[in-house]
C-alpha cells in the first residue's frame, strides 16, 4: 500500500498516512485530487478505481471516506478488508465510533494504524492482538485522568 | 464509559480542536491557529522549564495544525526532547511528531538517531516497537545507514517478543524497499525464511510480506520459501475455520496470510518437486472449490475475504499458466462473477480475464463469456468497470470474433467517456488491422473512427491506414472512393480531409472515370475544406494539388489558378508560400515525362512494427496486450510531395525463409552488402531439417547465425529463434518479423514477440514466436531478419605531409577508388567509393577524408560491409597525409 487518507464527506482530510517518501506539495496535489474524485463517485460505483499508475480502494463508513492507494498487483479486495478490520479497531477501541472520535483523538487513530500497518503491509490482523498492544500502552501512562468523559465535545 | 478515558485526555489540545471547530471562517481559524502559535512560542522560549505533560501537549497541537494544513516551523527539538522521556505517552507522541514531521531538518536527525538506537537497545519492548515504528514510518536513507545493521539483528534474536519481530519485519522492508542498497544479505536471510513456521500467525505474516520483497529482487536466496508456503497454505486451508482463532476473519481462515502466501508463491515458477506440486494443485482445488459452497455468512466481509483468496488463487494459476484444467475452472469460476450483483466482483472478473484470455490453454474458454462481456458494455453504470469491460474485448478478439469486437467498441465509442476514448480509438484500430481479412473493412472501420472520434484520433492512427492503403493495391481504389465518399460530409473532421488529400493525391485516378468523381469534382471537393483546415492539413492539401496536376493535366489550369492567387503565393505561412511558390513553379517548367518522375507514387513502406502499437503500449505498459501486429510500415513522409526526398536508406535484408524475397527488400544498400545477397537458398536448404526435428541451425553466414528450438501441444506451438551475432562489433537497428502470404493468414497464426533492436558483438537473442495451427498448410511463412552491422570506422589524425589538394587527390586514385566529386557539400573534402574483389567475397567501400587546414588535422572515415575491412583501410590509409 502506498498511501491511506480518512476524508469527510465535505471533503475535509482526517488522517494520512503516507508509505512511499513524496514531498508535501506532492502530497497535498495527491490528497485535493483523489478526495475530489471519490467524493464524485455515486453510491453504487463499484470501490475500485485505477488512478495514475496506482489502483485505489475506497470506502464510505457513514460520514467517512477510507481510501488507499495500491499498487498493480496488490490484491483489491482484501485491502477493502484491511479498511473495514480498521474500522472495527477504532470502533471498538472508541466504543462505536464516530467521525468525531477521530478529530479529538487523532493521535490515538495513528497509533491503532502503526500498530495494525507497517509500511503498508499488514503488521497484525488480529483484532485482539491489536487492541491488546494500545491498551496496554495505555497503561504505562503514570498519571490516570479521573476526568470525566462525556461523549459530548462541543 | 467510553474506552477513550483510558487514555489520556489532554484538556487544553480538546479545547483547542474545539475552538478551532468552532470558527465560523477561515479568517477565524487562521486567527485562532496563530494566538495558538504564539502561545506555545512563548511557552517553549520561556524560563520556566516545562514539564513532560505540557510539553507532549503542546507538540501534539503542533501536530494537529499541521495536519490542519498549515506550516509549522518550531517544536521539532521539544519533540526530540519527548523521545528521551521514559513515559511512554510522551515518548509515543514524540515519535509520532518525527514520523509526519521529520523531513528536512537534518541537524535533528543525530539526535533522532540517537534516541531511536537507545530505545532499541533498552529491551522494552514497547519502546523497541515505537523505535521500529518510527524508522518504518521515516525510512529515509539516514536511518537506513543508521539501523540496516541492527533491525534484521532484532528481527532474527532468539528473545524477541513477537511484536516486536512483526514490526522488526515490517520495518526492514521498508528500508528495503526505500534504500536496497544499504540493506544487505546476510546469514539473517535463512533464518527470515525459517520464520514462515513460526507459531505465531502474526508474525508469520509480517515475515512473508518481508519475503515477498526480497524475493521478487533475489529470488534465488528465497527459493526455499516456495516450499514453506506451500506447506503453510495447505495448513490453513484444509483447517476448520475456528482453529486459527482470532486469525479467522468471519468465517474465513487466515484471509490476509493466505493472499500473501499465494502472491508469494508468484515470483516463482510451479514447483518441480511432484509431491510439492501436486500438493500446492490440491490447494488451489480446495480454495476453488469453497467457493461454489455455500457462503456461511451473509456479510460482505466473508464474501470479499473469501473471494480475496480465491482470485490471488486465480492469479497465481494463471502466472504458473501450465494446469489445463485449473485455467478452465478459473475461468468459469470467472465466468460466473461477471453476472454477479456486487459490482466490485464484476469489476475483478473482468480484470482477471483479461489475463487468462492471453493463455493458450484458457483463450477459448474467455471467449465464450464475449457476449456477458459486450452486455457490460452496454449495462454497466460505472465507467471504470466498462473500461475493464473494453480491455477484455479487446483481450480476447482474435481473427473468429474480430468484426463483432470491432462493430461493438465502435459503437460503445458513440457514447464513451472523453477519459477512455483516445485508448478505445486505438485498440479499434489495431484490432481492425490485425485482424483484417479483408482491408476494405480495415479502411471502412479506420474512416468510421474518424468520423465518430475524431478528435481522439492520434496522427499515428491515420498514418497507419495510408501506409496500408500504400502498400497494398488491392484496396487503394475501394480506398479513394470511400473517401471521396466520406469527404461529402458537410462538417468533416480534419484528420478526413488529411486522409482524403492523402488518398485522392495518390489515387484519385482510379476513380476519375465516374462522371460523379471526377478530377475537377475531386478537386473542388478537397478545396472546398481547404479554407477551415490548420496550416499542416493546408500544406498537405497543396501537396495533393501538385499531384494532382500530374495525375490530371486535364485540371493543371485550374490548379495553377488556385496556386497563383494572392492568399497563396502571398501566405503569411512561410511554409504553404514557399509551396504554393515551388509548385507553381514545377508545373509551369516541367515536362510531363519531369513531372510524372518526381510526383510518382510513393513506393511502399517498409514492414515494421505498428506505430500504433508502440503508442498503445506507452499509454498502458504492455502487459495484457497481444504481442504483434502483422501489417506494414511506419510513416517516413508526412506527404505525398516527398516523394521526390531521399528517405533514408533502409536497412539491408539478409534472410527470408521463404525463397520468394518480400516485395519490399529494395535496399539501396544492397551493393555494400554483395555477399549477404544469396541467402535464402542456404536457408531453403537447412528448413528441410527441421522436417525431423525441433531445434538445429537455420541459417548461417558470415555475420548472423540463427538457431531454432520449438515446442508444440496439439494445435499451439513455441518457437524460440535464437539470433547469435558471429561479429566482434553490435548490430543496429535489429528487427525481426514474420510474414505469411494472405493464404497462409488464414491457416496460420504467428505472433512473433519483440527483439532488443541492438545485438552486441558476440551475443544472442531470444525470440519467442507463438504459433497456432488454424488448419493445414503448405506454404511457408517468411522470417524477415533486417539490421545494420556496425561497419564505420573514423580516425582523426595530423597531417604528415603538407596539405595540398592534388597531391591527397592523386594519393586516393592512386590508392584505387574512385573519386565522387560534388557528393559532399563541402568542395575540399574527399569522397571515394571502390569495391575490393577477393576470391571469397567482394566488399564495398565508402570513404570520406576531411581535411582542417587551419588545424592541420585530417578526418578519414570508413564504411564498408565488413568491420575488419574497414578498420585495415582506415588504418593503412591514416598513414598517408
Amino acid at each position: 500500500m502506498q498511501f491511506m487518507l480518512l476524508f469527510s464527506r465535505q471533503g475535509k482530510l482526517r488522517l494520512q498516512k503516507w508509505y512511499v517518501p513524496l514531498s508535501d506539495k506532492e502530497k497535498k496535489k495527491i490528497t485535493r485530487e483523489l478526495v475530489q474524485t471519490v467524493l464524485a463517485r455515486k453510491p453504487k460505483m463499484c470501490s475500485f478505481l485505477e488512478w495514475r499508475d496506482l489502483k485505489i480502494v475506497y470506502k464510505r463508513y457513514a460520514s467517512l471516506y477510507f481510501c488507499c492507494a495500491i499498487e498493480d498487483q496488490d490484491n483489491e479486495l482484501i485491502t477493502l478488508e484491511i479498511i473495514h478490520r480498521y474500522v472495527e479497531l477504532l470502533d471498538k477501541y472508541f466504543g462505536s465510533v464516530c467521525e468525531l472520535d477521530i478529530i479529538f483523538n487523532f493521535e490515538k487513530a495513528y497509533f491503532i494504524l502503526d500498530e495494525f500497518l507497517l509500511g503498508g503491509e499488514a503488521q497484525e490482523t488480529s483484532k485482539k492482538n491489536v487492541l491488546k498492544a494500545i491498551e496496554q500502552a495505555d497503561l504505562l501512562q503514570e498519571i490516570k485522568t479521573l476526568m470525566v468523559y462525556q461523549k459530548k465535545y462541543m | 464509559m467510553p474506552a477513550v478515558s483510558k487514555g489520556d485526555g489532554m484538556r487544553g489540545l480538546a479545547v483547542f480542536i474545539s475552538d478551532i471547530r468552532n470558527c465560523k471562517s477561515k479568517e477565524a481559524e487562521v486567527k485562532r491557529i496563530n494566538k495558538e502559535l504564539a502561545n506555545i512560542r512563548s511557552k517553549f522560549k520561556g524560563d520556566k522549564a516545562l514539564d513532560g505533560y505540557s510539553k507532549k501537549k503542546y507538540v501534539c497541537k503542533l501536530l494537529f495544525i499541521f495536519l490542519l494544513g498549515h506550516d509549522i516551523d518550531f517544536g521539532h527539538m521539544e519533540a526530540v526532547n519527548l523521545l528521551s522521556s521514559n513515559k511512554y505517552t510522551e515518548k509515543q507522541i514524540g515519535y509520532l511528531f518525527i514520523s509526519v514531521l521529520v523531513n528536512s531538518n537534518s541537524d535533528l536527525i543525530r539526535l533522532i538517531n540517537n534516541a531511536i538506537k537507545n530505545d532499541l537497545a533498552s529491551r522494552n519492548p514497547a519502546f523497541m516497537n515505537l523505535a521500529l515504528h518510527c524508522i518504518a514510518n521515516v525510512g529515509s536513507r539516514e536511518m537506513a545507514e543508521a539501523f540496516a545493521a541492527e533491525v534484521p539483528r532484532i528481527l532474527v534474536a532468539g528473545d524477541s517478543m513477537d511484536g516486536v519481530k512483526q514490526s522488526a519485519a515490517l520495518c526492514l522492508l521498508r528500508l528495503n524497499r526505500t534504500s536496497p542498497d544499504l540493506v544487505p544479505m546476510g546469514e539473517w536471510t535463512a533464518r527470515v525464511v525459517h520464520l514462515l513456521n513460526d507459531q505465531h500467525l502474526g508474525v508469520v505474516t509480517a515475515a512473508t510480506s518481508l519475503i515477498i520483497t526480497l524475493a521478487q529482487k533475489s529470488p534465488d536466496d528465497f527459493k526455499t520459501s516456495a516450499s514453506l508456503a506451500v506447506t503453510r497454505l495447505s495448513r490453513i486451508v484444509t483447517s476448520a475455520s475456528i482453529d486459527l482463532q482470532d486469525y479467522t476473519y468471519y468465517f474465513v481462515a487466515a484471509p490476509w496470510l493466505s493472499v500473501k502466501l499465494l502472491r508469494l508463491l508468484q515470483c516463482y515458477p510451479p514447483p518441480e518437486d511432484t509431491a510439492l506440486r501436486s500438493r500446492l494443485t490440491e490447494c488451489l482445488e480446495t480454495i476453488l472449490n469453497k467457493a461454489q459452497e455455500p457462503p456461511k455468512s451473509k456479510k460482505v466481509q466473508h464474501s470479499n475475504a473469501r473471494n480475496a483468496v480465491l482470485l490471488e488463487a486465480i492469479a497465481l494459476i494463471i502466472h504458473h499458466d501450465s494446469e489445463p484444467t485449473l485455467l478452465v475452472r478459473a475461468c468459469n469460476q470467472l465466468g460466473q462473477f461477471l453476472q454477479h450483483r456486487e459490482t466490485n466482483l464484476r469489476y475483478l472478473a473482468l480484470e482477471s480475464m483479461c489475463s487468462l484470455a492471453s493463455s493458450e490453454f484458457s483463450h477459448e474458454a474467455v471467449k465464450t463469456h464475449m457476449e456477458t462481456v459486450i452486455g457490460a458494455l452496454k449495462t454497466e453504470r460505472d465507467v471504470s468497470v466498462r473500461q475493464r469491460a473494453v480491455d477484455l474485448l479487446y483481450a480476447m478478439c482474435d481473427r473468429s470474433n474480430a468484426r463483432q469486437i470491432v462493430a461493438e467498441m465502435l459503437g460503445y465509442l458513440e457514447t464513451a467517456d472523453y477519459s477512455i476514448r483516445e485508448e478505445i480509438v486505438l485498440k479499434v484500430a489495431i484490432l481492425a488491422e490485425k485482424y483484417a481479412v479483408d482491408y476494405s473493412w480495415y479502411v471502412d472501420t479506420i474512416l468510421n473512427l474518424i468520423r465518430i472520434a475524431g478528435d481522439y484520433v492520434s496522427e499515428e492512427v491515420w498514418y497507419r491506414v495510408i501506409q496500408i492503403v500504400i502498400n497494398r493495391d488491392d484496396v487503394q481504389g475501394y480506398a479513394a472512393k470511400t473517401v471521396f465518399e466520406a469527404l461529402q460530409a458537410p462538417a468533416c473532421h480534419e484528420s478526413l480531409v488529411k486522409v482524403g488529400g492523402y488518398i485522392l493525391g495518390e489515387f484519385g485516378n482510379l476513380i476519375a472515370g465516374d462522371p460523379r468523381s471526377s478530377p475537377l469534382v475531386q478537386f473542388n471537393l478537397l478545396h472546398s475544406k481547404f479554407h477551415l483546415c490548420s496550416v499542416p492539413t493546408r500544406a498537405l492539401l497543396l501537396s495533393a494539388y501538385i499531384k494532382f496536376i500530374n495525375l490530371f493535366p486535364e485540371v493543371k489550369a485550374t490548379i495553377q489558378d488556385v496556386l497563383r492567387s494572392d492568399s497563396q503565393l502571398r501566405n503569411a505561412d512561410v511554409e504553404l508560400q514557399q509551396r504554393a511558390v515551388e509548385y507553381l513553379r514545377l508545373s509551369c517548367i516541367a515536362s510531363a515525362d519531369i513531372l510524372a518522375t518526381v510526383l510518382e507514387e510513393m513506393p511502399p513502406f517498409p514492414e515494421r512494427e505498428s506505430s500504433i502499437l508502440a503508442k498503445l503500449k506507452k499509454k498502458k505498459g504492455s502487459g495484457k496486450l497481444p504481442e504483434n501486429v502483422n501489417g506494414s510500415a511506419e510513416l517516413h513522409a508526412e506527404e505525398p510531395a516527398a516523394a521526390n526526398k531521399a528517405s533514408p536508406p533502409p536497412p539491408t535484408e539478409v534472410l527470408a525463409l521463404n525463397p520468394t524475397p518480400p516485395a519490399a527488400a529494395h535496399s539501396l544498400l544492397v551493393d555494400v552488402f554483395s555477399d549477404l545477397s544469396a541467402p535464402t537458398a542456404v536457408a531453403e536448404d537447412h528448413l528441410s531439417r527441421f522436417i525431423c526435428k525441433n531445434n538445429g541451425v537455420l541459417y548461417e553466414s558470415q555475420l548472423l547465425q540463427v538457431g531454432l528450438k520449438s515446442e508444440f501441444r496439439q494445435n499451439l506451438g513455441r518457437i524460440y529463434v535464437f539470433y547469435g551475432n558471429k561479429t566482434a562489433s553490435s548490430f543496429l537497428s535489429f528487427s525481426s518479423w514474420v510474414s505469411s502470404s494472405d493464404v497462409l493468414k488464414t491457416q496460420l497464426n504467428v505472433h512473433a514477440k519483440a527483439v532488443e533492436p541492438v545485438i552486441e558483438g558476440g551475443a544472442q537473442v531470444q525470440q519467442v514466436l507463438n504459433i497456432e495451427c488454424v488448419t493445414d498448410f503448405s506454404d511457408v511463412p517468411v522470417l524477415n531478419v533486417q539490421f545494420r552491422p556496425q561497419q564505420e570506422v573514423q580516425k582523426i589524425f595530423k597531417a604528415q605531409h603538407p596539405m595540398e589538394t592534388d597531391a591527397a587527390k592523386a594519393k586516393l586514385l592512386g590508392f584505387g577508388v574512385a573519386l565522387l566529386e560534388g557528393v559532399d557539400p563541402n568542395p575540399a573534402n574527399f569522397v571515394g567509393a571502390g569495391i575490393i574483389h577477393s576470391k571469397s567475397a567482394q566488399v564495398g567501400c565508402l570513404l570520406r577524408l576531411e581535411p582542417n587546414t587551419h588545424a592541420q588535422m585530417y578526418r578519414l572515415t570508413l564504411r564498408t560491409s565488413r568491420d575488419s575491412v574497414s578498420q585495415r583501410l582506415c588504418q593503412l590509409l591514416s598513414e598517408q597525409f
